[in-house]
């Protein structure tokens, strides 16, 4: 793999050339984030078509980040569910999730631009140790924020990214967690914008950030249709799961399958305790149209335009709303939207542990779940986005939900 | 692109004041819920000649912590777009003391949104609002999507300006806001401080270049760290005034209920 198609764009499900996703989208941000938002968006597509910034990007994910990741039959699964799954091994990357594939074309696009000191917002910390590590890899530095809630739940990404040379600053604004990290990093690029670049985790933010990031991650379906070439001798699967947060591990494993309609594209959110308990993390369920942190998306928010704080196990998910792209997959019909509660994705964790010998990120849980019910036909082939390895997770496996036989 | 015709009370003051305006920021909301009224009686009474009214949101990127936590305090308190509307209803009508200076709502973009963007421009003009700052909205979507109702309630849209802006873009931002343009301090939120360094005078005087050669044709005020006299007189210097929000918020705050007239006096008396 010499080249990617980051340069390749859905001709249906593509961005605008002014930053939507059908009415989602756009670049809905104060005139203080405006310089820099507009010289990355007139940049970007040079910068990432260069042939030097290919080959370096291309170079770094195969020998640093250990691409491409296999496409794994999990033979044992596909028994249980009589059809045929395959299992996209994005947690074997290195730091154990798709997150830097991200970062890592962040990292080389913002030393073209000159920057010198990289922000990020983090969750469960996921990206946030991705971006600490792809910093410490050019030497830049970097700042991490990080709500002060989930700076105590997460401890050890809080140590790995001090290891890996970050600072982490608690967001200790409103809910404290990841929409607020999000609104202090927003404040810090305010505050800081002749040196500053702004690594977004997910297909989040203002335009260009849920292209750029879509680009970067779509280097996991471009892999899948070659190896599913090569093990089935056909590019496409009837069916790509994932789950979906903000979006960037299923906008990566959808990406090039999205003009293809015979392709079933299924998003999962996070369902907390359930739908409708006050609980939960189900944007499209919930959500309305609405702005926040850039961009017009569906949005979990109260009558009069407040942001209702999500709620999830899995603190990936826990995002009240969604990349402006899958809102419009969502509102299209292209991308079947199902929610998935705690208690299905612990277990589907649990399930994937003991049948094929690897323990998910919780997240990647709510992708699993899904099988219990897509039934597929003994024929068909199966994707499933595994978008992060579930050693982070091992407490809440631990002190979770009761189990039950499968 | 056609001008906005709309003349309000915003264009008057402007047009009758010769000396530096002073705007006051506050949020709705806060530190009572109910207090609107009287901190618009008391800027009234001591002379203020402007009033932004906040409108809290649960994510304002744009501000630091002072107006972040009056924000979420107003929100607490049961603050909502329709209950403000609600509170303003009578402010310029009532036979005491009814409000005469020109009043700007400032918020995000959502709450406006969800509450209906007709909706709310028509309660605007209803309860004598003049002007509406929402920094997370386009330009060119106001242009496109939100222009004609402003002008049909008689709004004005004033937008931002920042010392990154290029004079370009200063100069479209003033041929699509009215009544004033806000510009911002610095390279910050809200609630920082005022450094007058070489950089900050460049730009003040960059901007009063532009407005006395007529290169742009509202009236400039500046915003984001005027926090006392000495910074609201450095800024007047090269503008129609500034405007004071977080320093104004901090002292109500710390003000007792039955104190908040006797606290407005002494801050404004301080500033003027």
């Amino acid at each position: 793999m010499t080249t990617l198609s980051i340069t390749t764009a859905s001709q249906r499900f593509g961005v605008s050339e002014r930053g939507y996703y059908g009415t989602f989208g756009g670049a809905f941000i104060p005139e203080m984030l405006y310089p820099n938002v507009e010289h990355l968006r007139s940049v970007y597509l040079d910068i990432i078509s260069e042939a030097s910034f290919q080959e370096e990007f291309v170079a770094l994910l195969r020998d640093y980040v250990g691409r491409p990741t296999p496409l794994y039959f999990a033979k044992r699964l596909s028994d249980f569910y009589k059809t045929r799954i395959y299992l996209k091994r994005e947690d074997l990357n290195h730091t154990g999730a798709h997150k830097i594939n991200n970062t890592l074309g962040q990292i080389l696009l913002a030393k073209r631009l000159g920057k010198k000191r990289i922000i990020a917002e983090t969750g469960a910390g996921q990206h946030g140790v991705a971006t600490a590590t792809v910093c410490a890899l050019m030497g830049l530095e970097c700042v991490v924020y990080m709500g002060a809630v989930d700076i105590e739940r997460q401890k050890p990404n809080v140590e790995r990214m001090k290891l890996l040379g970050a600072q982490v600053v608690a967001a200790k604004s409103g809910s404290q967690t990841l929409k607020d990290a999000t609104n202090e990093a927003m404040r810090d690029w305010i505050t800081n914008p002749e040196n500053t670049h702004y690594i977004i985790g997910s297909v989040v933010g203002p335009h260009p950030y849920p292209d750029m990031v879509s680009r970067f991650q779509s280097v996991i379906s471009e892999e899948i249709m070659r190896q599913l070439e090569e093990k089935e001798g056909r590019p496409n699967p009837d069916y790509v799961l994932a789950c979906v947060g903000g979006g960037s591990n299923a906008v990566g494993a959808f990406y090039h399958f999205l003009d293809d309609e015979r392709v079933r594209l299924i998003a999962l959110e996070a369902a907390g305790k359930g739908v409708n308990t006050g609980f939960s993390a189900a944007t499209t369920a919930l959500g309305k149209s609405g702005v926040l942190h850039g961009s017009k998306t569906l949005l979990m928010q109260t009558p009069d335009g407040q942001v209702v704080e999500p709620f999830s196990i899995s603190a990936g998910l826990d995002y009240p709303g969604i990349g402006p792209i899958h809102a419009h997959l969502f509102a299209s019909g292209r991308a079947e939207f199902h929610a998935v509660t705690d208690d299905e994705a612990m277990q589907a964790g649990k399930f994937l542990a003991r049948t094929e010998g690897i323990i998910p990120a919780l997240e990647t849980a709510h992708a699993l779940a899904y099988l219990e019910k897509l039934a597929a036909k003994p024929d068909e082939i199966v994707v499933v986005n595994l978008s992060g390895r579930g050693d982070k997770d091992l407490q809440t496996y631990i002190n979770g939900a009761q189990e039950r036989p499968h | 692109m056609t001008a906005n015709t709309t003349q309000n009370r915003i264009n008057t003051l402007f047009s009758e004041r010769t000396t530096p305006v002073l705007s006051v920021y506050f949020t709705a909301g806060f530190p009572n819920l109910h207090d609107t009224s009287t901190i618009l009686s008391a800027l009234q009474a001591n002379d203020v000649d402007m009033i932004e009214i906040g409108m809290p949101f649960s994510d304002p990127v744009a501000d630091g912590e002072i107006i972040q936590e009056s924000s979420s305090q107003a929100l607490k308190n049961g603050m909502t777009t329709e209950l403000l509307f609600a509170q303003l209803r009578d402010v310029r009508t009532r036979a005491e003391n009814p409000i005469t200076m020109p009043l700007v709502l400032m918020g995000y973009v959502n709450p406006v949104i969800q509450y209906g963007v007709e909706r709310f421009c028509a309660d605007c003009a209803e309860v004598g609002i003049d002007g509406v700052i929402l920094p997370d909205l386009p330009p060119e979507v106001f242009e496109e999507e939100w222009k004609p109702l402003f002008e049909r309630y008689k709004l004005h849209h004033i937008l931002l300006i920042t010392p990154q802006t290029p004079e370009e873009r200063i100069r479209r931002i003033d041929e699509i806001s009215s009544g004033f343009l806000y510009a911002v301090s610095s390279s910050g939120t809200t609630g920082g401080a005022l450094a007058m360094d070489d950089a900050r005078t460049a730009y003040f005087q960059r901007l009063k270049r532009l407005k006395e050669s007529s290169k742009i044709q509202n009236p400039v005020i500046i915003g984001f760290g005027i926090r006392d006299k000495a910074s609201f007189d450095a800024a007047s210097e090269y503008a129609a005034g500034a405007i004071i929000g977080s320093a104004f918020i901090k002292e109500l705050g710390e003000a007792s209920n039955e104190a908040l007239p006797e606290t407005i006096r002494r801050f404004v008396a301080k500033v003027r």
